[in-house]
């Protein structure tokens, strides 16, 4: 097991390594840089005064010594300054992870909680209406754009309640911020539960029809315990797996909805940062995500350990 | 008889100022919230050109000079005293003297003096090393020789030659006075003003929080406590969150014609004021670029233009047919609408219009079979989008093939100014109502604004010579004749002159919108909340 860390530990670095090279090439390669974008709002664009902010900024410089410079930087917690606000680039981004951060946990949450009892249900009641009922939602899960979810939950809120269910910086305690943040992460949690419950119901359906489970019927064990102690134990592999890829695809989903309920978060100030060609900020936040991926899909890998013992990491 | 006559009308006068409304006595305190559309690229006014810096940090700053926030049209009769008491020109009309306020300090405690109005200026004429980024109305400047400076309170502009509209330029919101002891650097993330409201922070991407200047030198100003701006980027939300009440008031011009119909049946006691934005749309041709040095070409598609079509699709009929000045009655160098249909393209006959164009092109050799194939260049958002798929069409008329091309907004400017495109979709915005701004900042040879490099010497001429005269018929008949050549030269077509709305709740008072400009009335030092 020993071996099998230190191998994966590896791993990892090369994998965050390739990382680091291609958004620091893509970067690059997309049109524009941030002094055509810093002009922009000045309606034109001074070439003499473009160049001067390039070489502020270390634009000027060969490609492999600005990635040295960053990724050397990186290494010592120097994210560098960020070339919109001229701000040290960990003081715009540290503060936003805490709100997606909560906001990605209860997403999950909410796919979890939901997706797997209503699998198992569905799984157990195969071709009933309430599993018809419940695979038309699911789909309506999967086919229904969160943004649009997002509106209309607005809307409701407005239309029915007069009060808008948008983030307001600060709220007064954590009960308060998690109320406000259960309604975003509702509307972006539905289509993942819909994923995890369709997974869990297929699952189920295939794990329901093995021989242990027909010899646990007949050893006299209740439904509620061949259900959920023999059977969705066995039948939780693929949807522990498919819950740490979709953890990670978790971010794209949360752009639309930190801007549909107005969320400070670093979903929506990736894709801001991206627009303004803000390198610092985007190759930092890209690294960040792209740790948690790593360490989310760890965490995944050592979770099967846990639901299945016959697994081993080891020579 | 006649005491009988005095005492009827004494008693009709008495009736009638009882029967007035009592007038409202303005309350202090509260907070103004307003919500921004978007991520404002900095907070100094000097170095962008966008509303999205101005209408939240104007608040900050002081003018010398300033248009009266109570009027709805700027002019030069509605200028006001802001740090100067008073002013005047020399016999040359050469030196323009300011007497400054006394006792103004700025938001860090240190006095305003004279030197700070020179420091501006330096700045904006590049002589300052400490110079700004980018200083996108350098041209507006481009007759102010130097600043001198006589004690703490007099500061006198030097100019080159006569130039009447330099007050109305100083009185725009895009001309603050900037302090010396501070960088331009740091006046971009945390600025320093004299204005009626102080900086407390500015979160990218979430909000600004402004608080009152408590040493304010306009005594009993501001009425409000402070202003919070929330930065809610979709336009669905944040016209929603104002109808939920969660918001005083609106982003300007944020509301278009069709959501002013939502706004008015969700918030039915919301002030909506739909005015012209002086924002055009207008046509950019690449006149450097073949076919399009071809000026028959250029003519043809200016004649293929059908502007009431725009007017009526892309604005429920309450946008503005104008040709570089807006029109009158808002806006005062206009032509009236007589005048502006002699000018090519603008004719009544739209269909007698294309049919000229059409025989231009096929005398270029251009027809149903062979079409001119072109890309029809625009930003991506859908205020350019859309007049740019109507324009496809309406080109689609007189043989021109055209294809959209949407260009990423952040590099919009960037790709125009580098000549990468050959026919474009365009907006732009005039900060003042008046000749000197729009003629100099989009047509003159020498602005960097002038976006498809029109240069013509005659026509540069011209604008140098309007702006030296003081009387105004004359001026605007000057003006009139820049227009006709501009049209001629097809130098950049404007489609239509915008109107969009701009609303606040009804506790909300004291505001006016000005209704030539979207640049000059957010001071908000006479805003206050009836709650």
């Amino acid at each position: 097991m020993g071996a099998y860390l230190v191998r994966r530990f590896l791993l990892m670095l090369l994998t965050l390594f390739g990382m680091s090279v291609l958004i620091f090439v893509m970067l690059r390669l997309v049109p524009g840089n941030i002094t055509d974008i810093i002009f922009d709002s000045a309606g034109f664009v001074n070439p003499a005064q473009k160049a001067k902010i390039e070489r502020q900024l270390g634009l000027d410089q060969p490609i492999i010594t600005q990635y040295v410079t960053w990724i050397s930087g990186l290494a010592r917690g120097d994210l560098g300054y960020a070339f919109v606000s001229e701000k040290p680039a960990i003081e715009e981004i540290l503060p936003r992870i805490p709100v997606t951060a909560k906001l990605a946990v209860l997403a999950l949450v909410f796919s979890v909680l939901f997706g797997v009892p209503l699998g198992v249900i569905s799984a157990v009641r195969q071709n009933t209406p309430l599993d018809y009922t419940l695979r038309v939602i699911s789909l309506s899960g999967l086919s229904l754009p969160s943004f649009w979810l997002g509106l209309l939950i607005l809307m409701a809120f407005v239309h029915w309640f007069g009060w808008i269910p948008i983030y307001r910086s600060s709220p007064d305690n954590m009960w308060q911020e998690l109320a406000l943040l259960s309604i975003p992460a509702a509307a972006v949690g539905f289509r993942y539960s819909a994923l995890v419950m369709r997974l869990t119901r297929s699952s189920m359906l295939e794990v329901l029809r093995q021989d242990y489970i027909r010899t646990a019927r007949a050893k006299g064990a209740t439904e509620p315990s061949v259900n959920y102690e023999h059977a969705l134990r066995n039948a939780m592999l693929p949807v522990v797996t498919i819950i740490g890829i979709e953890a990670a695809f978790l971010i794209g989903g949360l752009i639309v909805t930190e801007t549909v309920f107005n969320i400070p978060g670093v979903a929506r100030f990736l894709v801001e940062a991206i627009r303004w060609r803000d390198y610092p900020i985007v190759q930092n936040l890209v690294m960040f995500i792209a740790i948690v991926v790593v360490v989310v899909n760890f965490v995944v890998d050592m979770l099967y350990v846990v639901l299945d013992p016959r697994i081993k990491y080891e020579e | 008889m006649r005491g009988k006559l005095v005492s009827i009308v004494a008693t009709a006068i008495l009736a009638a100022i009882l029967a007035a409304p009592p007038a409202l006595a303005e309350k202090a305190g509260g907070t103004l919230r307003i919500y921004h559309r978007d991520n404002l690229p900095s907070a100094s006014i000097h170095e962008e050109a966008t509303i999205s810096t101005v209408q939240p940090f104007m608040a900050i700053f002081n003018n010398l000079v300033l248009y009266d926030q109570t009027k709805k049209l700027n002019s030069t009769e509605t200028i006001v005293a802001d740090l100067a008491e008073s002013w005047s020109w020399d016999a040359t009309k050469t030196r323009l003297t300011f007497k400054l306020r006394q006792g103004v300090k700025w938001h860090d405690g240190k006095a305003f003096t004279a030197k700070d109005v020179q420091c501006t200026w330096n700045k904006l004429t590049g002589k300052d090393k400490d110079d700004f980024r980018k200083n996108p109305r350098a041209i507006w400047w481009h007759n102010v020789k130097d600043i001198a400076v006589n004690g703490d309170h007099e500061a006198t502009f030097v100019l080159g030659r006569p130039q009447p509209s330099l007050l109305n330029m100083l009185a725009s919101g895009y001309t603050p006075i900037y302090p010396c002891h501070v960088s331009a650097k740091d006046m971009r993330t945390n600025p320093v003003g004299t204005g009626p409201f102080k900086f407390v922070e500015f979160k990218r991407g979430d909000s600004i929080k402004f608080a009152r200047n408590p040493d304010y030198w306009k005594k009993g100003r501001p009425y409000l406590d402070g202003i919070d701006w929330k930065v809610i980027e979709s336009r669905s939300t944040r016209i929603l969150a104002f109808t939920a009440g969660e918001f005083d008031m609106t982003f300007n011009a944020d509301v278009t014609v069709p959501l002013l119909k939502d706004v008015n049946s969700q918030a039915p006691k919301a002030v909506c004021d739909l005015a012209p934005t002086y924002v055009s749309t207008n046509l950019i041709i690449n006149r450097n670029l073949a076919p399009f040095s071809d000026p028959q070409i250029r003519k043809a598609m200016a004649l293929a233009l059908d502007r009431k079509a725009y007017i009526d699709i892309l604005s429920g009929g309450k946008a503005l047919v104008s040709g570089v000045m807006m029109p009158p009655p808002e806006g005062k160098w206009g032509m009236p609408p007589d005048m502006l249909k002699a000018l090519p393209g603008y004719a009544a006959d739209v269909e007698k219009s294309r049919a000229e164009a059409r025989k231009i092109m096929e005398g270029l050799g251009y027809g149903e079979g062979k079409t001119l194939k072109v890309k029809v260049s625009t930003r991506n958002i859908s205020i350019y989008r859309d007049p740019a798929v109507l324009l496809i069409d309406q080109l689609k008329k007189i043989h021109i093939d055209a294809e959209l091309e949407v260009i990423d907004t952040s590099i919009w400017h960037a790709k125009v100014t580098r000549g990468e495109y050959s026919v474009g979709l365009n907006l732009t915005g005039v900060g003042v109502d008046d000749p000197d701004v729009n003629l100099y900042e989009n047509y003159s040879c020498e602005s960097e604004r002038n976006l498809t490099k029109y240069c013509n010497k005659e026509v540069d001429a011209l604008i140098d010579k309007q702006s030296q005269e003081a009387d105004v018929g004359k001026r605007r008949a000057m003006v009139w004749e820049i227009e006709r050549r501009l049209a001629e030269d097809l130098a950049r077509p404007i489609i239509l002159y915008d109107r969009q709305a701009t609303c606040w709740q009804p506790h909300v008072k004291g505001f006016v919108l000005h209704h030539n400009s979207i640049y000059n009335n957010w001071r908000y030092e006479d805003v206050w909340l009836d709650k």
